[in-house]
């Protein structure tokens, strides 16, 4: 098996965790989308890592991690936030931004 | 390089379960369900991070996002209410197709790109992992990146801070005491005293069987209103046709007998109770409701 | 000016733009001149109210204050021989640039020293006069401050040495005019008529701003001495251009043919300033002008017999328009139209007229002025009545009057030796020089001029002052009783005084040709020519056609009974009071049609312009509209927007590399 496969994998991962950022509505599960992605990048991080002989790819990938985590508390903080003013964790309610 | 053997087993037999479970977040009716696909893939993604000479990784992988940030996830999909997921009808038109082609494109682009390169043979890690992975992703990762090293946890700090800052809720006016309650609840003449307890006839979980009046009528509020909700609740309709006759009521009351006078100081406060309670069944929502306006 | 003697001339071959630098206490302070009524008029401006009670007293000292510094800068110029008469006194860099540098400088000559003394004598004179005139007015002040204002503007035009300088000055004459015809602006036709002044010398300085670029394109400079020692090397046309364009300026700023029509209007302004600005001075400005460029005009010899032509038509207009006003203060103004109109076509003659013409401005700036002071004085003593048909017989009443516009009256009709005689008679003997049909043409029509203005004047004359009474009473209900009254000292000491410049000014400065000499080193020296008639002929002849001018009018106006109602008269009669229909043909010739035009371009800018300024702005706020349809605020649209141009970025990458 080529090693390349890992690397097809995180691609359909990658577009699949786009796919449910743009189609779902609950913004808990776009979030996970999201989280979705990172962690494809991390798998391609850690293929390149393993084909060039390199640990910085996976150092990269677990600073990844870290920032995603960074990211998913302040993120979850802002939906618990919005929910409780709007009672609503839908991305489609939040439209103030419009022309 | 090729994989051995194991590992392409490990890969086929993964791969493809992975990708079913992402699309399970994308297709999951319920937000608890995309969570545990999403949960799968992730655990899965750690073995296949062990599998690529990234052991430190792959438990981290592990502890920090199966363990803390799916957590994470759940906790606040708990918080937020299982049932606040909208529903996945489409609302914005053309989204859905221009969503779809999207991720499609995006996907045959990336994997055009993966397949259509070609890249030097793969070198392994068996080198770099010589004293053991984490020992080396500490070297790396203390020597080259150390400084980035400071910046995430820099990062970190401030994230914490910030989801507490997000989070908080400021008390605008004095947190009502017990003597404020006690007041409101006095002001509002209804129940001066606790609910009455369910369970009249303990003949099995009897939280789910409402109390009786002194008149035999069931008294809804006493059961728990989680339970009401759910439609678990108990009616006694149900159990009479198995209680004894009702005239056993007097016999319940027989064994006390301290005379009609101290009988009647006893049920006249409680079928006051109960008409009020048959007059407002909504009065159980009213803490709720108190906590809402805060 | 009575001091002025006559100084033999050493060197008669004069250069013009031989300039030397002023020297001597009064000629470096001359500045003073143009500084003292300004600061004046600042002040009493600035200070408002508050410098009512002694705001009068300050114009009258700035006004006085010029005419020492003028009296004392002619002596210091008389004190020099007289090819070294023309200094220059340089004031400060005004305007530097590479293409053009103009500094701020006056020029003390004998024309200017002249113009001087005549601003500064009879302003102060009018200064005087004003403080009882105007002494019932609450704005008394503001009167002043305006009259320090155009002293102050009046010097520096005729200071200034060179043409942007001028202009300023130029300017700001017209702008103190506009002021004084409508100090009374609560009055809707005095602020009609200062408007209609206003809009009139606009025109004209459209003429001067044009010949000030004719200068600057041809010469590269704008001060005198430039433009005249580049003159003789400019192509003839240039020069009748640039002398067109002058005389254009000229006629708006006198009042001549065709730009004549503000005059009559602007007598609204109250009678000093109609003596002052509108009879001795600012009127005359166009006369200087013509006079100061005569090293250009005497290359143009078709711009000065274009300016000759106009002097004599306006002569003769304002002569008609005269004999039939009824108004006294507008018969005076056509008077002074016709009398400008004199003053021109000798500036139209060349070197032999400018002297004269100059010399002609003088006098009929000491007779007029002190005609319309005793206009003045007669309408303060009748309730401001201004009809000369509801005048007669007030010799009696207003004794000093009488006697001091009497004098006026035998100056203009040129009576010798009253000062009229030697000015008037000396441009009409002038008009006769020339050859072929010119001669003949201006000397007739001056000669005929001289008769009309006898007859004029002598309506006037005698109309106010002599014949039966016709003032308006009580009883029969035509207005107000009368009481006519003599003036107070205030107002009949200037009118002395400029009676005596009217008797005796003229006769003594002609004495042996001592103005015209102590013009030379402006004007050049002239050899005397014949006219073509003998001299004796075309004087006798102005005395019998004065004459009978005077006697027409008083058989008409003093023997017989005049009516109180104008009678119809004949076409001519009816179209003369009516200014020959100037207004008629103002406003069919050109308000109608630019009115018309203005309508037109507003139509168009609504229609067009407009529509197409609309038009862009409807367009981008449509395309907003269409644009505003993406931002939907669905961050999921956004998103896929996102996605999209990162796709689009990314297939864009990889066709440049493959």
């Amino acid at each position: 098996m080529e090693i390349t496969n890992y690397l097809v994998l995180a691609a359909i991962l990658f577009a699949i965790g786009c796919a449910t950022v743009l189609l779902r509505r609950s913004a808990i599960i776009v979030f996970m989308g999201i989280e979705l992605m990172l962690n494809a990048t991390n798998l391609a991080f850690v293929t390149f890592a393993r084909m060039h002989g390199d640990l910085s790819g996976q150092v990269i990938a677990f600073f990844v991690m870290v920032v995603a985590a960074a990211e998913v508390v302040v993120g979850l903080a802002i939906i618990v936030a919005i929910f409780r003013t709007r009672k609503s964790a839908s991305v489609d309610d939040v439209n103030l931004l419009k022309g | 390089m090729m994989a051995s053997s194991g590992e392409a087993a490990l890969f086929w037999v993964l791969a493809p379960l992975m990708v079913l479970a992402a699309l399970g977040l994308v297709l999951a009716r319920k937000a608890v369900y995309a969570a545990l696909s999403m949960i799968f893939v992730m655990i899965a993604l750690a073995v296949l991070y062990v599998a690529q000479e990234a052991p430190f990784l792959g438990i981290v992988q592990v502890v920090v996002y199966t363990g803390a940030v799916m957590m994470l996830f759940v906790f606040v999909l708990m918080l937020v209410g299982v049932d606040a997921s909208p529903s996945r009808v489409e609302t914005i038109k053309g989204q859905r197709f221009a969503g779809i082609l999207m991720s499609v494109g995006l996907g045959v682009l990336l994997i055009t790109v993966v397949s259509r390169a070609t890249f030097a043979p793969a070198v392994g890690l068996e080198a770099a992992n010589g004293a053991t992975n984490p020992v080396g992703v500490a070297r790396v990762l203390m020597s080259d990146f150390v400084f980035d090293m400071e910046v995430v946890a820099v990062l970190l700090v401030t994230a914490a801070l910030a989801a507490l800052v997000l989070t908080h809720r400021r008390q605008l006016v004095r947190k009502p005491g017990q003597k404020e309650l006690a007041d409101q609840r006095v002001r509002s003449g209804k129940h001066l005293v606790n609910l009455p307890a369910p369970g009249v006839y303990a003949r099995h979980n009897a939280m789910d069987v409402p109390a009786l009046d002194p008149y035999g009528n069931p008294i809804e509020a006493s059961v728990s209103r989680v339970l009401r909700v759910r439609g678990q609740e108990r009616h006694l309709d149900a159990e009479v046709t198995t209680l004894p006759a009702p005239r056993s009521v007097p016999e319940i009351a027989t064994p006390a007998n301290e005379g009609p006078a101290t009988d009647a100081t006893t049920s006249a406060p409680a079928n006051t109770e109960a008409a009020d309670r048959g007059q407002d069944a909504e009065h159980t929502t009213r803490p709720d409701a108190a906590e809402g306006t805060r | 000016m009575l001091n002025l003697l006559p100084v033999p001339v050493e060197s008669t071959d004069w250069v013009p733009g031989s300039v030397e630098a002023a020297s001597g206490m009064f000629q470096t302070g001359a500045w003073l001149l143009v500084a003292l009524p300004l600061v004046s008029a600042a002040v009493l401006l600035v200070l408002g109210r508050r410098a009512d009670r002694w705001g009068h007293w300050l114009g009258l000292g700035a006004s006085a204050g010029t005419f020492v510094v003028g009296a004392g800068l002619l002596m210091s110029l008389l004190g020099y021989p007289a090819d070294s008469r023309v200094r220059s006194l340089a004031m400060f860099d005004w305007i530097s640039t590479s293409e053009l540098s103009v500094a701020a400088g006056l020029r003390l000559d004998p024309l200017s020293l002249t113009f001087v003394m005549l601003v500064s004598l009879v302003g102060t004179l009018i200064h005087v006069y004003s403080v009882a005139y105007m002494e019932h007015d609450t704005d008394r002040r503001r009167f002043f401050a305006y009259l320090n204002l155009f002293v102050a503007a009046m010097l520096l035009l005729v200071l200034a040495d060179s043409y942007l300088l001028m202009f300023v000055g130029w300017e700001g004459v017209g702008l103190a005019s506009y002021l004084l015809i409508g100090f009374w602006n609560h009055v809707p036709a005095y602020a009609t008529a200062a408007k209609k002044a206003f809009i009139m010398n606009r025109v004209a300085d459209v003429g001067m701003i044009v010949a000030l670029m004719l200068m600057f394109s041809t010469f590269g400079g704008l001060d005198f001495a430039t433009v005249f020692a580049g003159a003789p090397e400019a192509s003839e046309g240039k020069l009748t251009a640039i002398g067109l364009m002058l005389l254009v300026a000229a006629t708006g700023k006198s009042a001549q043919f065709p730009l004549q029509a503000w005059l009559g209007d602007a007598m609204a302004g109250p009678t000093p300033v109609s003596a002052l600005i509108h009879a001795a001075t600012m009127v005359t400005a166009g006369v200087y002008l013509i006079v100061r460029s005569g090293p250009v005009f005497n290359l143009a010899p078709t711009a000065l017999l274009v300016v000759a032509i106009v002097g004599a038509i306006t002569l003769l207009y304002g002569a008609i328009v005269g004999c039939a006003k009824d108004d006294i203060k507008k018969t005076l103004a056509a008077s002074t139209m016709s009398q400008i109109g004199y003053m021109m076509l000798a500036a139209g003659l060349g070197p032999i007229g400018y002297a004269f013409a100059i010399f002609h401005l003088l006098t009929h700036g000491f007779f007029k002025a002190g005609m319309f002071l005793g206009a003045g004085s007669v309408m303060h003593g009748m309730n401001d009545q201004v009809d000369m048909r509801r005048f007669g017989g007030l010799s009696t009443y207003m004794k000093i009057t009488w006697i001091t516009f009497g004098l006026g009256w035998l100056a203009i009709l040129g009576v010798p030796p009253f000062s009229g005689f030697w000015s008037k008679d000396k441009i009409i003997e002038s008009a006769f020089v020339g050859e072929g049909w010119q001669p003949w043409v201006f000397g007739t029509v001056a000669l005929l001029g001289a008769g009309i203005t006898a007859f004029y004047m002598s309506r006037l004359f005698f109309m106010t002052f002599h014949g039966k009474k016709r003032w308006t009473s009580e009883k029969d209900g035509t207005g107000p009783d009368q009481h006519p009254h003599e003036s107070p000292l205030w107002m009949t000491l200037p009118m002395i005084v400029l009676a005596f410049g009217s008797v005796a000014l003229g006769g003594l400065l002609m004495i042996g040709g001592a103005f015209t000499t102590w013009l030379e080193p402006v004007t050049g020296h002239v050899e005397h020519h014949d006219p073509v008639l003998p001299i004796p002929v075309i004087m006798a002849a102005t005395i019998v056609l004065v004459l009978l001018g005077a006697f027409l009018a008083w058989r008409q106006y003093a023997a017989a009974e005049v009516p109180v109602v104008a009678p119809r008269g004949s076409v001519l009669t009816r179209a003369a009071r009516q200014d020959l229909y100037q207004d008629t043909v103002n406003e069919a010739v050109f308000m109608a049609p630019g009115q018309y035009l203005t309508r037109s371009l507003v139509y168009g800018d609504r229609q067009i312009v407009d529509n197409a300024f609309t038009g862009v702005g409807r367009a981008s706020s449509g395309s907003g509209r269409l644009l505003r349809l993406l931002q939907n605020g669905f961050a999921r649209s956004y998103a896929t927007v996102m996605v999209f141009g990162v796709l689009v970025v990314a297939v864009v990458v990889l066709a440049v590399q493959a």
